[in-house]
């Protein structure tokens, strides 16, 4: 058997997988009767309505034609790793070191991952975004955020 | 007259200085995200909700609102300088639009776009003034069995939008549904799929969700592709006036797209997006001389564009008489009035009718200031279109991890936002179309309650769902749709149209 198309394939055991995840994670929960259905009434049937839908899709990538495989493509590993990991290491430092020194780490590590880096760039658009972010947030909308770190601030 | 009186009411809060204050900052804010490709309503509107904590509910969601019509005049902007429509309801404006700025005709084009959409909105506010009343009514004889059908049809609908195969675009939506369920059961107060994680009790947070997919998934996804090539006509735009003839052409163009997208902007699943593509068809149509279209017709511009304004209006009308939204920023709006402690649903227009006229006059005061926004300060707009990404995507970042943090001042949602980033990863390397998902999302836990509610009341028969006539005129509805959309011809039609907007 081949795969007709690489993209419905990945969706579909996607799908099957999380839909029989749900399943048998709402089997832990009271089923009920249809009089009175408990918590794992609705989401034991959405789980085995996803896995359906699931088999339906890869049924359809291994049957229907599609142009040129409908190939998933290379993964821009450069970027996902890079957002992410500055948005991961923005919420693990922003109530350690504040605002001040956060905000342009998020903003460096960000820049790493786009196509072209200019360090003197950056660094501009570091101090702008810090202080404008101060200004809205902070000062304009009043909201609880740290700007410096808690030993600094006293 | 009620309806006078109503609107009376509701431009006495919208033209208070703070309101038109917030009016002014959303559509502005709108048309400036609406520009700027890469970023849409969804994340931008989501993006805001922590800030509309300092708000008073009325400013907040007429900001909202603001943001959301907005974008659809900026969005017209960029299809017709560049070719890269912002917002997905000006793809099909892309078309004509483009073509007319390389005939040189940019000016009219884009005063086209803006006063036909001005029109469009202005009919749109009234109509959603006129019939927000009756079927507020309407709604109050619905029981928990026609509020369940009527989410399936809502739900459906959403899918017949999306593009690509209706198998995964309804798996999509389950999806959402059952990412709806990881909460605490209301009914019985247990815990579900929360893996002993305080924070995952009450649910993963709606805006976490939308920042990761819609946010941070998106940026990843533009960085992966190449450096496109921009061809932006900026030394074109001149005259901004539409010759006599463009005018006659335009004019009953804009009156039959105002029209389409009224009426398909009320359906559920409709809005700007399904208006749009509807009137381009439509233009097509009753053209006597379909062959000039795609090569400059001012007809291509007038209708759709006109078109995805009355939708974008009328989309409030489900959303602000039943509750229920019908596309994903309607879900926002429902998500930003639940923050603010008012349940969206027919008892809204009752117990808060300054912030429910108010919100509707708001909408045509906006318009107007969009008028005046986008015509004269075009030249503003075009230079926004050369701030080269590179810049724009650490500034959309900062805000989103800002704004998750604020949201219950920890970093837990900035997380869950961080993995919902990669899931967006995935959603588009699989061609998985996200909106339907963050729709069944927000509908999951209502409809769950209202499918429960409805089976206790009828002793667990399933027949209260086809045995009620209005409840089974709502899923017969539903059941046509999918009939439909599955019919060779239009598949094929739909196929076609999605292609076009590649």
């Amino acid at each position: 058997m081949k795969i007709k198309s690489q993209r419905d394939f990945a969706s579909g055991l996607m799908f099957v997988a999380v839909g029989v995840a749900f399943a048998v994670g709402a089997t832990h929960y009271p089923f009920g009767v249809s009089a009175k259905p408990g918590p794992g009434y609705f989401p034991l049937m959405l789980g085995v309505l996803l896995a359906l839908l699931g088999a339906i899709v890869l049924f359809k990538a291994l049957t229907v034609e599609s142009p040129g495989g409908d190939p998933i493509g290379a993964i821009a590993w450069k970027p996902l790793l890079l957002i992410l990991a500055a948005v991961v290491m923005f919420g693990l430092l922003l109530p350690r070191l504040g605002l001040a020194i956060t905000a342009p780490l998020l903003i460096l590590v960000a820049s790493l991952g786009g196509n072209e880096f200019h360090p003197k760039g950056v660094a501009i658009m570091a101090l702008v975004l810090t202080v404008g972010s101060w200004a809205v947030f902070i000062k304009g909308l009043g909201l609880v955020l740290p700007m410096w770190p808690p030993f600094l601030a006293g | 007259m009620d309806l006078l009186q109503n609107l009376a009411t509701g431009f006495g809060v919208a033209l208070s200085f703070t309101n038109l204050l917030y009016a002014f900052f959303g559509a502005l804010l709108g048309t400036l995200i609406g520009v700027l490709p890469g970023l849409g309503p969804v994340a931008t509107m989501a993006m805001l909700l922590p800030s509309i904590y300092a708000l008073d509910a009325t400013p907040a969601l007429i900001m909202l609102a603001g943001i959301y019509y907005g974008a659809q005049y900026g969005g017209s902007t960029t299809a017709i300088l560049i070719n890269v429509p912002g917002e997905s309801s000006s793809v099909v404006t892309a078309i004509d639009g483009y073509q007319m700025a390389r005939q040189g005709r940019a000016g009219a084009a884009l005063s086209t776009a803006a006063l036909g959409s001005f029109f469009a909105g202005s009919v749109g506010t009234l109509i959603l003034a006129a019939f927000a009343p009756p079927l507020t009514e309407l709604a109050f004889k619905f029981g928990p069995a026609e509020y369940f059908s009527l989410m399936v049809l809502g739900l459906i609908g959403a899918v017949v939008l999306a593009s690509g195969s209706l198998a995964k675009a309804i798996a999509m939506i389950v999806l959402g549904l059952l990412l709806g369920q990881i909460n605490t059961d209301v009914i019985s107060g247990m815990p579900r799929y929360s893996f002993d994680i305080p924070e995952l009790t009450d649910g993963i947070g709606f805006v976490a969700i939308a920042m990761g997919v819609f946010g941070f998934g998106e940026i990843i996804a533009n960085l992966g592709k190449p450096a496109e090539h921009r061809e932006v006509f900026t030394k074109a735009v001149s005259g901004l006036l539409p010759t006599k003839e463009d005018f006659k052409l335009a004019w009953p163009a804009v009156l039959r797209g105002t029209s389409l997208g009224s009426v398909l902007g009320i359906l559920p699943g409709g809005g700007a997006l399904l208006a749009s593509f509807a009137a381009y068809t439509l233009e097509k149509k009753v053209a006597k001389d379909p062959s000039r279209f795609g090569k400059g017709d001012i007809r291509g511009v007038a209708g759709p564009e006109s078109a995805n304004n009355a939708g974008a209006q009328t989309s409030f009308i489900p959303m602000l008489t039943l509750g229920i939204p019908p596309n994903a920023v309607m879900a926002l709006m429902v998500g930003a009035m639940t923050i603010k402690g008012i349940q969206p649903g027919p008892q809204v227009m009752t117990s808060n009718p300054d912030l429910f006229w108010g919100l509707i006059a708001s909408m045509w005061v906006g318009n107007l200031m969009l008028v005046i926004l986008n015509l004269p300060l075009i030249g503003i707009w075009i230079k926004l279109l050369t701030v080269p990404y590179r810049f724009l995507y650490p500034a959309i970042l900062t805000f989103c991890c800002i704004g998750l943090y604020t949201l219950n001042n920890n970093n837990f949602d900035v997380f869950m936002a961080a993995g919902f980033g990669l899931v967006g990863y995935i959603f588009y390397k699989l061609h998985c179309e996200p909106a339907p998902l963050l729709l069944g999302f927000i509908l999951g836990p209502m409809m769950e309650e209202n499918l429960r509610r409805a089976l206790l009341l009828s002793r667990g028969d399933w027949g209260t769902f086809v045995s009620r006539p209005l409840s089974a005129g709502l899923l017969l509805a539903a059941a046509a749709l999918i009939v439909i959309v599955m019919m060779p011809a239009i598949k094929s039609k739909r196929e076609e149209a999605f292609q076009e907007a590649d």
